[in-house]
């Protein structure tokens, strides 16, 4: 498996060399840093943020991890029993997606992919929206009382980055303190969708922020055979912005790069791409099985680095966490998913004909007969079912 | 208040002039694509824009055209009106996601919270000798995509009109624009900002034997097939489509129950393409009024060829003409 990978030495981009009377010299340079604080086993490196050693504001991270992690399982536990369609589960990124919620502010724009729970759920959509969008129904992207201009999940790999920079563009033409922030995993680095608007953000500097969450896993296709880039941040630079790597376990480094670069990107300084290290350690979605391809000690292995477990002890090393808070949190998290799981199975089904009443601001008139057809079609098929049964 | 004067405009000017009038009308109206700033686009369609308008407003890209597509998406959920030019038709292809998964499902997907007012145009089809992947007409792939618009004009006027309503539109459209005939001919034109109507079909020349549909370049050809067929004393009734989805079926049938005949001339590949679509409505609607069956005259399902043999892939007048009488001949033979 792709280890994570630590990038502090410089690379030269052209050779130091003089040969057969030929001068070569270096055209560029450039460096990739890796930021972390509190390392694997807990213990902080360096000198915290200032914002850090507010042990409030950890223990608000702390909370949002483990609601998201609880209602990730249950989540699963929906699909497993059958009461939801599949699921893209978010283990052990919880990190990535929390920071990220935290560092934005309610008026920047958002564009997801789908591993982004704690980012929208900070963003004011409510997890029985989410789950009322992986149960099937267009309403789950409606966020009626959440984040208004946020795009949809996006389920095509790495467009919603392209769709970021159109915002972005939007935001710098209308000279707009906003900021258009936007992710995407290891896999979708592969394709033009990433390449294209990293380049244009570069080319226009727009105000912008792609947070890459590298969990070394596409599905079955791990990071190596999508790319021999020695990190995805490089890639930034070749489209002349800032491209630099964090800890993905570390919240205290996630937030604290998401906050530098989309402050950076407020302040017209351009955009920057964050490639955040994490692991997968759940399957792709429930539809896969990820025990096919992932080898087991490479999971045991990220289970003893992952998010959540690492920010309780440091909590807990620094005497601000106990196990009756621990308790006192899990049992009001689980309330809180409770409610949302019943709201969700408790929301009735859309009607027929919103099928068609959401595609065009007025439906067409080439479309009303296949909108009769499918009302008439329902209308028959109500009619059978309350026929009583000999 | 000055009097507005009719200008002599070809159909390529008459983008030019719709565009130029949105966008003093509209500030949300934007411009983007590759060579539309500085050089005005290849074909001149957004010549003087950048002058009169500025750099936030017409701008070049990268030369992407996913990137195209895909920006002008963010950018009208933010409430633009982005106006994004593909240099080609021929180099639409790269743009297919971003127009199928979320210009023209954004409304659907979000339960109507977000939608995409944008429209995409594209010169296209062939017959100007162009290089190769300069020629195509691939308009039947996309009237298949749901939610999506795709308009057609076939004359400055209708470039004008349709132009500014695709404009308006608050979603997405696909408008292309024949290349064959942007500088064929000049109408008088008043810069007046009335448009035309979306969605429904233009009834050009009245007939009662014969239906003849077509969209795009191809109706001046038919209409010249019309003239002929005048002379041979057959009344051709010529409609171009110009929305090519939604469909305007109705005025279609209308006609073909007058005269019990129809043609349909188009540019692009025989099979799967529009004309199926027109027949095939055709057939479950109005099979009772055609005194014959329903001919087509189109491409072949062949790639547009290289243009030394691009002639014999183009429809001709003379194709129109030898479809329509032998149409307007045809005697059920007794079975």
């Amino acid at each position: 498996m792709a280890l994570p990978k630590q990038s502090s030495l410089p690379h030269s981009s052209a050779l130091h060399t003089q040969q057969q009377g030929m001068h070569q010299h270096t055209a560029a340079e450039f460096s990739v840093s890796y930021t972390q604080y509190l390392d694997s086993q807990s213990r902080v490196k360096g000198q915290l943020p200032d914002w850090a050693q507010d042990l409030d504001v950890l223990e608000k991270f702390y909370r949002m991890m483990t609601l998201t992690r609880l209602f990730d399982k249950k989540a699963i536990a929906l699909q497993r029993t059958g009461q939801m369609g599949t699921y893209p589960s978010c283990l052990g990124q919880e990190a990535i997606a929390t920071g990220l919620g935290y560092a934005m502010q309610a008026t920047d724009v958002l564009a997801p992919y789908y591993r982004d729970q704690a980012t929208q759920l900070i963003r004011g959509v409510k997890m029985e929206e989410i789950l009322l969008y992986w149960g099937g129904d267009e309403r789950g992207s409606e966020y009626p009382s959440g984040p208004s201009q946020d795009l949809p999940i996006c389920v095509p790999i790495a467009t919603q980055i392209t769709h970021a920079a159109g915002i972005a563009t939007a935001m710098k033409i209308r000279h707009e303190k906003r900021v258009a922030v936007t992710t995407c995993g290891d896999g979708a680095t592969s394709r033009g969708d990433f390449y294209e608007p990293l380049n244009l953000a570069g080319a226009w500097q727009l105000p912008m922020v792609i947070l890459v969450n590298n969990n070394q896993w596409a599905i079955s296709v791990p990071l190596e055979i999508q790319t021999a880039s020695q990190t995805i941040a490089q890639k930034a630079i070749a489209a002349g912005i800032p491209g630099e790597q964090v800890d993905g376990n570390d919240i205290i480094a996630v937030y604290e790069r998401c906050h530098q670069a989309i402050e950076r990107a407020r302040s017209g300084k351009g955009p920057t791409l964050i490639e955040a290290i994490t692991y997968r350690l759940c399957d792709h979605t429930t539809a896969d099985d990820a025990t096919r391809y992932r080898p087991p000690e490479a999971l045991n292995q990220a289970w003893k680095i992952e998010p959540i477990k690492r920010l309780q002890t440091y909590l807990h090393n620094e005497g601000y966490w106990n196990e009756a808070k621990e308790q006192a949190l899990i049992s009001d998290c689980e309330k809180k998913i409770n409610q949302a799981v019943e709201s969700y199975l408790s929301t009735p089904r859309q009607s027929e004909q919103d099928l068609f009443d959401f595609l065009f601001e007025e439906t067409p008139h080439a479309m009303l007969e296949q909108r009769q057809h499918l009302l008439d079609k329902v209308a028959v098929q109500k009619t059978a079912t309350q026929r009583p049964s000999k | 208040m000055t009097t507005i004067l009719p200008l002599q405009k070809t159909l390529v000017e008459a983008v030019n002039l719709a565009l130029s009038h949105e966008m003093r009308r509209d500030e949300s109206v934007v411009i983007l694509g590759e060579d539309v700033g500085v050089n005005g686009g290849v074909f001149r369609a957004t010549e003087g824009l950048r002058e009169e308008f500025g750099v936030r407003r017409v701008f070049d890209t990268p030369l992407a055209e996913a990137l195209i597509a895909g920006i002008a998406v963010g950018m009208s959920t933010q409430g633009l009106k982005p106006v994004a030019e593909i240099q080609f038709m021929g180099f639409i292809f790269a743009t297919v996601e971003h127009i199928a998964c979320h210009a023209s499902r954004m409304r659907n997907r979000t339960r109507g919270r977000l939608h995409c007012p944008l429209v995409i145009r594209a010169p296209y089809g062939g017959g100007i000798h162009a290089p190769e992947h300069h020629s195509e007409s691939t308009e039947a792939m996309f009237a298949h995509i749901p939610g999506l618009r795709v308009v057609i004009p076939s004359s400055p006027k209708r470039a004008y009109g349709l132009l500014l309503s695709a404009i308006r539109n608050p979603d997405p459209v696909l408008f292309l624009e024949p290349k064959r005939i942007y500088r064929a001919s000049k109408q008088a034109l008043i810069d007046d900002g009335e448009s035309l109507p979306l969605d429904v079909c233009f009834t050009l020349r009245e007939g009662s034997d014969i239906t003849l549909v077509t969209w795009g370049a191809m109706v001046n050809d038919t209409l010249k097939a019309a003239d002929q067929l005048q002379q041979n004393g057959i009344g051709a009734e010529v409609i171009d489509v110009a929305t090519i989805k939604p469909l305007d079926i109705e005025t279609i049938l209308c006609s073909v129950e007058k005269t019990g005949r129809c043609v349909i001339i188009h540019e692009a590949a025989r099979s799967f393409g529009v004309g199926a679509e027109i027949s095939a409505q055709i057939a479950e609607r109005g099979l009772f009024y055609l005194k014959a069956p329903i001919a087509r005259v189109t491409g072949y399902d062949t790639p547009m060829p290289y243009y030394k043999n691009e002639d014999h892939y183009m429809p001709s007048v003379q194709d129109i003409l030898d479809s329509a009488e032998q149409t307007f001949d045809f005697v059920r033979k007794a079975s």
